[in-house]
């Protein structure tokens, strides 16, 4: 059986743009939240939200690094983000001068879950108030979901599978499962694999805070509004950025001598059938890929250590906690379990990606990131380890990472680390 | 070099992200500065957008040249 793992990773968020200062900042503790700057959001009813700095900060994101101008000019930010976030999981895979046979073999499988909103906003006022004749001739490839593995593929020379998965706030973990099929299933040895977001725009914002999802009463407190499992949770806080990761067959990796940061043994997939928006109020499609994603890997429960929670900070956290409870046990199995959501908001489409990013570095330096602002746990959090405030250091061998979506669609990711 | 001419040259470099001594009149637009037929698109947009003149589908198609831009817009501004 052909095995996968994982070689290279890309990040962008609210705490950084290089993996390392954006883990360096999260075991530190830090949030990534703060008013809006990206529009005047005086008149939301959210204003606040984690958004990717700009090249001046301390820790800001500068897109011509690795994005031509042109480019930048052409595309919405979810796709900028993207195209960074690989071409840094390429960098530290050490695939940038792979031959044409291995281009054959090469993927992309990097989706989003909502897309070029910003720019189907201000492209559609163009249409409005000067007419058709204004649109511009790279609106629609430039807010295409699949553009970023488009744009990918383009850049690198990646012939193999190019595909994008599109499941809302499941799409990160889901491209990631689904690419590492395709490496199983033999049409590739390589695949990027991950999510990105950007829709800090008026009609993001608006849209989420009129489904009640987002949180819309800390907006004088923002590093306090996302705040997973405690009881004074409202609605999650919107983040944005990507994370990808190089995934590759086992076999050709050890040929090459890559670095492995983790193998991905288990994922799990499941459809909720109840609401649009709600979880399951017992929380069985979420369980139902947890146990799928176990039953995939060989593991039983008591195999995990860190589980990376969906964990939005809403009130769905206590539903999925419960699964959690169900499938590994009442105290989890003595594993530890945190939403790095707490930190870097929600970023949608790009979270499941990144979360399993958290997860592999958990694993390789052997501690696991907190859940920021439980200070008042809610009830049903009894004798569960949620790494409230700090940052903990632990055994981390085996990861569960968990990602739900709205349409009531599941996805859990088990990886492990190699020995 | 006309004011237009320098206007023309200025959208070009912008656009299509290239060094300003490559955008001579001669320089065709696809063969000498790496443009696809969007950027185009893209390009005439951002001409009748400068200079407040209309550029018809079949005039547009004609002007593959920094020159060919130059001339046609010299000859139909207002």
């Amino acid at each position: 059986m052909r095995r996968v793992v994982v070689t290279g990773l890309g990040l962008v968020t609210p705490l950084g743009a290089d993996v390392e200062t954006v883990w360096a900042n999260l075991i530190a503790g830090k949030s990534g939240a703060g008013p809006i700057t990206r529009f005047d959001a005086s008149d939301q009813k959210c204003n606040i939200a984690c958004e990717v700095k700009p090249a001046d900060h301390e820790y800001g994101f500068d897109a011509s690094k690795r994005v031509d101008p042109k480019i930048q000019r052409q595309v919405d930010p979810f796709i900028v983000y993207g195209i960074d976030a690989a071409g840094q999981a390429i960098e530290d895979a050490g695939l940038l001068d792979m031959d044409d046979d291995l281009k054959l073999r090469a993927g992309c499988s990097i989706g989003s879950g909502i897309g070029g909103l910003p720019g189907i906003e201000s492209e559609s006022i163009v249409l409005h108030e000067r007419g058709p004749g204004r649109v511009s001739p790279h609106f629609v490839h430039g807010r295409l979901i699949n553009l970023i593995s488009g744009q990918v593929s383009i850049k690198y020379g990646l012939m193999g599978p190019n595909h994008a998965v599109v499941t809302a706030c499941s799409t990160g973990a889901h491209s990631i499962g689904d690419a590492a099929r395709m490496i199983k299933d033999d049409d590739a040895d390589i695949m990027l694999a991950g999510g990105a977001e950007s829709t800090i725009n008026p009609l993001g914002v608006a849209g989420f805070a009129q489904a009640r999802a987002l949180n819309c009463s800390f907006n004088d407190r923002p590093t306090e509004a996302s705040r997973p499992y405690d009881k004074d949770r409202d609605g999650f806080v919107m983040g944005e950025g990507a994370g990808v990761v190089v995934l590759e067959e086992y076999e050709h990796a050890k040929a090459r001598g890559a670095k492995i940061y983790a193998e991905v043994v288990g994922y799990g997939l499941s459809g909720d059938a109840y609401h649009v928006t709600a979880p399951h109020p017992e929380g069985k499609g979420a369980e139902n890929a947890m146990r799928m994603a176990l039953r995939k890997a060989g593991m039983e429960a008591g195999d995990i250590d860190y589980v990376n929670a969906h964990g939005t900070s809403t009130m769905a956290d206590t539903i999925e906690l419960a699964a959690v409870k169900r499938v590994l046990g009442d105290d989890l199995g003595g594993a530890s379990m945190s939403s790095t959501k707490s930190a870097i908001g929600h970023l949608l489409g790009g979270a499941g990606a990144v979360e399993a990013i958290f997860c592999i570095l958990a694993m390789r330096d052997q501690i696991v990131p907190p859940t920021l602002n439980l200070t008042n746990p809610d009830e049903g959090t009894e004798g569960v380890d949620l790494v409230p405030l700090t940052a903990k250091k632990r055994e981390v061998k085996a990861i569960l990472n968990n990602s739900f979506g709205f349409g009531g669609t599941n996805a859990s990711l088990i990886m492990k680390k190699v020995d | 070099m006309s004011d237009t001419e320098e206007r023309v040259k200025k959208i070009v470099v912008e656009h299509l992200g290239v060094e300003a001594d490559k955008v001579t009149t001669d320089a065709s637009f696809i063969d000498d500065l790496g443009a696809d037929s969007l950027d185009i698109v893209e390009l005439v947009m951002a001409f009748e957008e400068e200079f407040g003149v209309e550029i018809p589908d079949d005039a547009a198609e004609k002007i593959t040249t920094v020159g060919d831009a130059v001339k046609y817009i010299e000859e139909h501004k207002g």
